[in-house]
């Protein structure tokens, strides 16, 4: 895109593949950047889930680009038309880069209603149908640093056709167009990026195709779609990710959907990815759970025995981290499920060492309490520490690649904690 | 034991013939310190010094039933002033219960909370869960709705648990009855509460660190809430509560047994009247002479879209605040209304509970504001002037004024405008 801010600069490569860097030239007035690899901020419109202000600004730092959708967004349009100034105005944000997405990553919608000139997103009064008209009059309104294209990638079940997988493909590709055609006679939209979808379900040669073309146009960056967690298998997913990324200009971000699980995002890394949306700690909020797993690679011997991070995680977990397809609900090993009894009077914080709000002023002990008498803080402190944690995951994800320590930090998180008395 | 007493340094000449400062225990858990009367109505702003901070009365006590204040952190309230909490001993000696909450370092240390805590016994959990609970001397039997198991809550065991949970003010176990029943109970539960308060007095383990409040009960009954007084006054307690209230009785029954509590309770002790939250009957209550207040009210209306101000409230979850993008109220300093509007929290409510949380946060803000604009124009001398601006804010015409308010405001000398 002739005149695009967004610059990727890479301080190291690794192997050929994982990238480490900073999207800089962010924001309306390029100001923001972004280390990559790196997560955004997920939010449901604008709002971090369960935070106000107080208790979001608690967490230091914050990413610098939040996430909004048009599933959340879509149905307030006349809103957004009537006041004009922008969504990020409308939610009261503070100063931050503002992408947009399509879909909510954290809310699979139903299948079966994308057409080849609409695609739907469902809001809370029901579905709403848009044309690529629709969709950019949308972005317009928001007024957005940066969205995705309007995309179909309903691809993600395992019963998807060969033909529907390539028509996925020209469809996005044809949107993409369209989209870029409007993009670039809008005065409203001078100055905000563009990133192509690449589509192509798990049939390898529609992902090379998708990501072949899309590279031809005139985008800022690329989003990897029909791949989130519990659509392909993990291995399937590298496969294809690492086959589209050869086709991917360097010197660009490659913005992965729908996968957060931290060894995923590991795997994505290894392979060439680049950004991440920040689900992952919403959904571990809303089953109760805490992020709990570790990913300090420091040499400290006595650092080590401090780690003895206790017990697996209560019930429910499965030995080799295979996700159930249907059901991205369910707990991880990367959590601690703290409605078990045995948090009843365990007075330690949730993470050792954490330094966010929740475990500097609260107790698994309380936390537990507060779960099973279903009282609205727990989301409140779960999210904080959810979130913390996972960003400084990102933090140590990259501080790995800085030190040619990804290997290890991969043993590390997948390890699970029995395996940490060493 | 006894509260301390201090008179303030002002204009009242009464006072300052007094000039009294009676310090009965070396260690007293409760001072209250006059710092203004109003000369026209009953009203009184003062410093209640509790053991965790000193609270600026009129109060109004925002409920924290569980150990929580509804999605709000410790930190979120104390920035809004709040110096003041309720938690529930029925609620939380169920869950976690007394043990776990002792080995937390009481109450405070399990929500870290570092302000005080008021605890009430468990005594209208005896109304608001009738099905669940038979009444006998002994004290209320309940039947668990987590496990069926049968709990006798005696005097003593409420005492214990709120020994336990370490609130800064426990209320004595009462035998309540709504004040919509009427006939010899009345009296039976009127005359059981002296004697429950006395077996509270008794158990109470920390009296050098928490202080046991009395409830005054009676029903509508003047001769009975009068017996009540004349008995528990003289027990030695550092404050007492008008409780038996606030349930569905006629609002002109109800201050009229406001009034008679606080003509008969002492003036250097502190009146909370329980589960009164309503903008109007707060400050009228203020005016016949009560200095705490508690209620659901505010935070649970909040989390159903319900905004309190000072014209009375507004269902944001309604289509008409769409697109609506003032503040809810453009004059309230919250952190609610200083960044967000109308038509953002009306859309968030569909995608978040955050919503919620910003109406909470504004509702506590609204009741706390409201406390100490009452507050000042009290230490000020001017309340009188306040209520007439109030209620004109609040009601479109003077014939909207509802009747009990004015009655019980004339009964203390105001007549509104």
């Amino acid at each position: 895109m002739s005149g695009s801010r967004m610059k990727l600069e890479l301080t190291r490569v690794v192997q050929g593949r994982s990238r480490l860097g900073v999207l800089k030239g962010l924001g309306k007035t390029g100001q923001h950047s972004l280390e990559v690899p790196g997560c955004l901020l997920y939010t449901h419109l604008g709002t971090v889930p369960h935070l106000t202000q107080d208790t979001l600004h608690t967490l230091s730092p914050l990413p610098c680009v939040t996430q909004v959708n048009l599933s959340n967004i879509a149905e307030h349009r006349d809103v957004l038309e009537e006041f004009k100034d922008g969504f990020r105005k409308f939610a009261g944000l503070h100063d931050t880069v503002l992408y947009c997405s399509l879909h909510d990553p954290a809310a699979p919608c139903p299948t079966g209603y994308t057409t080849n000139k609409t695609v739907s997103v469902w809001g809370s009064g029901g579905r709403i149908e848009l044309t690529v008209a629709k969709f950019m009059a949308l972005q317009k309104t928001v007024q957005a640093d940066w969205y995705q294209s309007m995309a179909d990638g309903e691809t993600w079940q395992n019963t998807t056709s060969r033909k529907r997988v390539r028509k996925s493909v020209d469809r996005t590709l044809a949107h993409l167009d369209e989209c870029l055609l409007v993009h670039q006679s809008s005065q409203e939209l001078k100055g905000v990026e563009v990133f192509g979808v690449v589509e192509g379900g798990d049939i390898l040669e529609e992902r090379i195709r998708s990501a072949r073309e899309t590279a031809k146009r005139p985008v800022a960056g690329f989003c990897l779609d029909g791949l989130q967690t519990g659509s392909v298998d993990q291995a399937l997913r590298i496969q294809l990710t690492s086959a589209v990324i050869k086709e991917l200009p360097e010197y660009k971000p490659r913005l992965m959907q729908g996968v957060g699980r931290p060894d995923e995002v590991l795997d994505c890394v290894d392979a060439g990815v680049d950004l991440f949306e920040g689900f992952f700690p919403f959904q571990v909020t809303e089953r109760g759970c805490a992020l709990s797993f570790n990913f300090d690679i420091s040499p400290d011997p006595e650092r080590a025995v401090l780690d003895l991070n206790e017990e697996d995680p209560a019930g429910g977990t499965q030995e080799n981290g295979d996700v159930n397809l249907e059901d991205q609900t369910q707990m991880t090993h990367f959590e601690i499920n703290l409605k078990d009894t045995r948090y009843q009077d365990d007075f330690r914080p949730l993470v050792n060492g954490c330094g966010c709000y929740c475990c500097r002023n609260h107790k698994r002990a309380y936390l537990h309490h507060l779960l099973v008498t279903n009282e609205l803080l727990a989301g409140v402190l779960l999210m904080i520490h959810n979130t913390a944690h996972y960003h400084s995951f990102f933090g140590a994800l990259r501080e790995a690649l800085a030190n040619d320590k990804l290997d290890l930090l991969t043993r590390r998180v997948l390890g699970g904690r029995s395996k940490q008395k060493e | 034991m006894a509260a301390t007493i201090e008179c303030g340094t002002d204009t009242n000449t009464l006072v300052s013939n007094m000039s009294v400062k009676k310090a009965v225990e070396a260690t007293s858990a409760l001072t209250l310190r006059i710092l203004a009367e109003c000369p026209v109505t009953k009203a009184r702003a003062c410093d209640l010094i509790l053991p965790h901070s000193s609270v600026s009365t009129p109060v109004f006590m925002p409920v924290g039933t569980q150990g929580t204040l509804k999605g709000i952190t410790v930190d979120q309230l104390e920035g809004l002033g709040c110096h003041i909490c309720l938690g529930n001993t029925y609620h939380l000696g169920m869950r976690p219960g007394p043990d776990l909450i002792e080995k937390a370092n009481g109450l405070h240390g399990f929500m870290n909370w570092k302000r005080n805590l008021l605890t009430d016994s468990g005594g209208f959990q005896m109304v608001s869960l009738v099905e669940l609970s038979e009444v006998t001397e002994e004290g209320v039997k309940f039947r668990s709705p987590y496990d069926g198991k049968e709990i006798l809550l005696s005097p003593e065991k409420s005492i214990s648990i709120q020994n336990s949970l370490g609130s800064d003010i426990m209320m004595q176990l009462d035998d309540v009855v709504s004040s919509t029943v009427t006939g010899p109970r009345v009296e039976e539960a009127m005359h059981r509460s002296i004697r429950w308060l006395d077996r509270c007095i008794s158990a109470n383990k920390n009296p050098d660190k928490q202080n046991l409040f009395a409830i005054i009960q009676g029903g509508l009954n003047a001769d009975l809430r009068k017996a009540c007084l004349d008995e528990m006054t003289q027990r030695n307690v550092p404050g007492f509560a008008i409780g038996g209230l606030s349930g569905g009785e006629e609002k002109d029954d109800f201050w009229r047994m406001v009034t008679l509590s606080t003509d008969h309770l002492p003036r250097e002790k502190p009146r909370y009247l329980m589960g009164v939250g309503y903008a109007v009957d707060l400050v009228v209550c203020v005016a016949l002479g009560c200095d705490m207040f508690d209620c659901v009210f505010p935070t649970r209306t909040a989390r159903f879209g319900s905004a309190l101000v000072p014209w009375g409230s507004l269902q944001v979850k309604h289509k008409q605040y769409a697109k609506d993008f003032q503040p809810i109220d453009s004059d309230c300093q919250c952190p609610t209304c200083k960044r967000h509007s109308r038509a953002y929290l009306h859309a968030l409510f569909k995608s978040d509970t955050a919503a919620m949380h910003h109406i909470t946060i504004h509702n506590i803000s609204y009741q706390l504001t409201l406390m100490n604009s009452v507050r000042q124009s009290i230490v000020e001398g001017r309340f009188p002037q306040f209520i007439q601006t109030f209620m004109k804010r609040m009601f479109p015409s003077r014939d909207q004024y509802p009747s009990w308010a004015v009655d019980a405001l004339a009964s203390v000398n105001v007549t509104l405008e």
